[in-house]
């Protein structure tokens, strides 16, 4: 599937947990943003991750995709130690991954048409005119047919999206990550987005991960949810079993409830039921 | 007690910072001479749209200053040497000191205007809109794609764009020649080469090559540590230019002391 030239040592058929976190801690300057997350994604799957601001869900999101280095602990992508192996090597697995980022981050001074094309002209020997047509097909795929000449401050926020999720599709990619895909969008055209996820999901059986907190759209596109807070994972399971969650974190989230009416609640709760609380694991098994 | 602590911290700083600019430097050397041998072809054309911008489209600016620094150098020097009817000299005092000092000092003070803090700014928008990320993501590397073809447009453009500046310091000296100290156009041009040894000219386009490292390993580093919004592109613009300028002035000093103490032998 992927169009990658080379392909060092990356089994095409591998069938493992396409990305596998073990205890992943992640620090700023000193302080812990992720305190040990563990969880598997499978292939074809779609997680949503979800939290509040500062819960350390992009801080996730940029460790999975390496951008962040972990002090301790493990991700690995494809059966692969994402930290431990040379530079040649995560650049390889890299090729397979797609990101669409918050803003967008599309290269101000290209043309849409020559931001879906770069990453097919570094790293394929694909024939100019052959780059062009891909470059047709996957805005063609994103609903942006005809805009390759349009530069991205042309283009509304929606089809700046659109057009960030075309470049990420344009290596053909095994997972695909988005950042907030409708933050700062209208309900209609954040509908849209999340319907065009639905349907690489559904067309190209590719495995999703989606750092969100909006609930309707993380309801409706999510196979399995994660629910981070303060760095830890609060809860993990499918879009069932988190409706059904009792875990007051989890209802606090999903009910919208501000912060104070649920905090005593909570501090009681894990006073009852956790002596050790600090373990991400301890907390997941008993949510779930 | 406290003061040499603040001292030492501060020593150390300006240590870090220099070592950051060597790494970036040093990168940026690899992807322009090691790399293409290894299979990563260096961006010739992002290089070349480079050197137009910082180097072709500086020229229209740098004639016109360098031509009427010539004439100021030309003005300045006369105004000391008539009092000792040596007049006739002031040909070689505006061709020695454009070439050794200020045709390479003046280009990079007008590049850093011009390129340095532009590359500064262009880097930091791209890092603050996650741009740099994403080219991360995309198994891109940023030095190579982004700071490589600057590195390679300055290097050649900079001393280029010193010639011509020499040049037309030279120019602008002639007009005070023809019109005050009796030269013709042309024998004030042949005394202005007689003046010169290759070696002056040598010197500052070593200079000018330095520089040209110098602005370009500044403007980029400031470009890539850029964190928060769009008031912190503004600051690393800011600092990219200031601290350009002093670098350059350092390298400059360097360099001249460098020359002068070879010379004696």
């Amino acid at each position: 599937m992927a169009l990658s030239v080379d392909n060092l040592g990356l089994d095409e058929s591998f069938d493992g947990p396409m990305i596998s976190l073990r205890d992943l801690r992640v620090s700023y300057t000193g302080r812990e943003i992720l305190h040990g997350i563990n969880f598997d994604v499978q292939r074809g799957e779609t997680l949503v991750i979800l939290g509040g601001s500062g819960s350390g869900k992009s801080t996730l999101l940029r460790t999975l995709v390496g951008l962040e280095q972990p002090t301790s602990g493990e991700v690995w992508i494809r059966g692969k130690n994402f930290s431990a192996i040379s530079e040649v090597e995560r650049d390889e697995i890299r090729k397979r991954l797609g990101m669409s980022f918050q803003g967008g981050a599309l290269f101000g001074s290209m043309t849409v048409g020559e931001n879906v094309a770069l990453p097919l002209q570094e790293h394929t020997k694909l024939e100019p005119t052959t780059v062009e047509i891909m470059v047709r097909l996957k805005l063609d795929q994103v609903g942006l047919s005809g805009f390759e000449d349009f530069l991205p401050s042309q283009l509304s926020g929606g089809m700046k999206k659109r057009a960030a999720v075309a470049r990420a599709l344009a290596m053909d990619p095994e997972i695909l990550f988005f950042d907030e895909p409708s933050a700062g969008l209208d309900p209609i055209i954040a509908a849209g987005i999340d319907q065009l996820i639905l349907e690489l999901k559904k067309a190209f059986h590719m495995t999703i991960i989606v750092v969100t907190h909006e609930l309707a759209s993380a309801f409706l596109i999510a196979d399995r949810m994660v629910l981070i807070n303060k760095g830890d994972v609060v809860a993990l399971g499918t879009t069932e079993e988190m409706k059904n969650s009792k875990h007051p974190r989890v209802r606090q989230f999903l009910d919208r409830i501000p912060e104070p009416a649920v905090a005593q609640e909570l501090d009681y709760l894990q006073m009852l039921t956790e002596p050790s609380s600090k373990s991400g694991e301890g907390r997941q098994g008993k949510s779930r | 007690m406290e003061f040499f602590g603040k001292i030492g911290s501060s020593v150390e700083g300006s240590l870090a910072y220099v070592g950051s600019l060597t790494s970036l430097a040093g990168r940026a050397a690899y992807f322009t001479f090691i790399g293409p041998f290894q299979g990563k072809p260096l961006r010739f054309q992002r290089a070349v749209s480079q050197a137009m911008e910082a180097g072709v489209r500086a020229i229209p600016i740098l004639s016109l200053i360098t031509f009427f620094i010539g004439l100021i150098l030309a003005l300045q020097a006369a105004y000391e040497l008539r009092r000792f009817g040596a007049i006739s000299f002031v040909a070689s005092a505006v061709a020695l000191s454009m070439t050794r000092e200020l045709g390479p000092l003046i280009t990079a003070v007008i590049v850093i205007g011009r390129s340095g803090s532009a590359f500064a700014a262009e880097l930091g928008t791209m890092k603050v809109s996650e741009e740099i990320d994403a080219l991360e993501t995309m198994a891109i590397n940023p030095v190579s794609f982004l700071v490589a073809p600057k590195f390679v447009a300055m290097i050649l453009m900079l001393p280029c764009l010193t010639i011509w500046a020499n040049f037309m310091g030279i120019l602008g000296g002639s007009v005070f020649g023809v019109l005050q100290a009796d030269f013709t156009f042309p024998r004030y041009i042949i005394a202005s080469l007689d003046a010169l040894f290759m070696r002056d000219v040598v010197t500052g386009l070593i200079k000018s090559f330095m520089f040209g490292v110098t602005i370009t390993a500044v403007g980029c580093l400031e470009g890539l540590n850029t964190t928060g919004g769009a008031e912190q592109v503004g600051r690393s613009t800011t600092r990219a230019v200031v601290m350009s300028i002093f670098l350059v002035i350092l390298v400059d000093l360097v360099f001249t002391m460098l020359f002068y103490f070879l010379g004696e032998h």
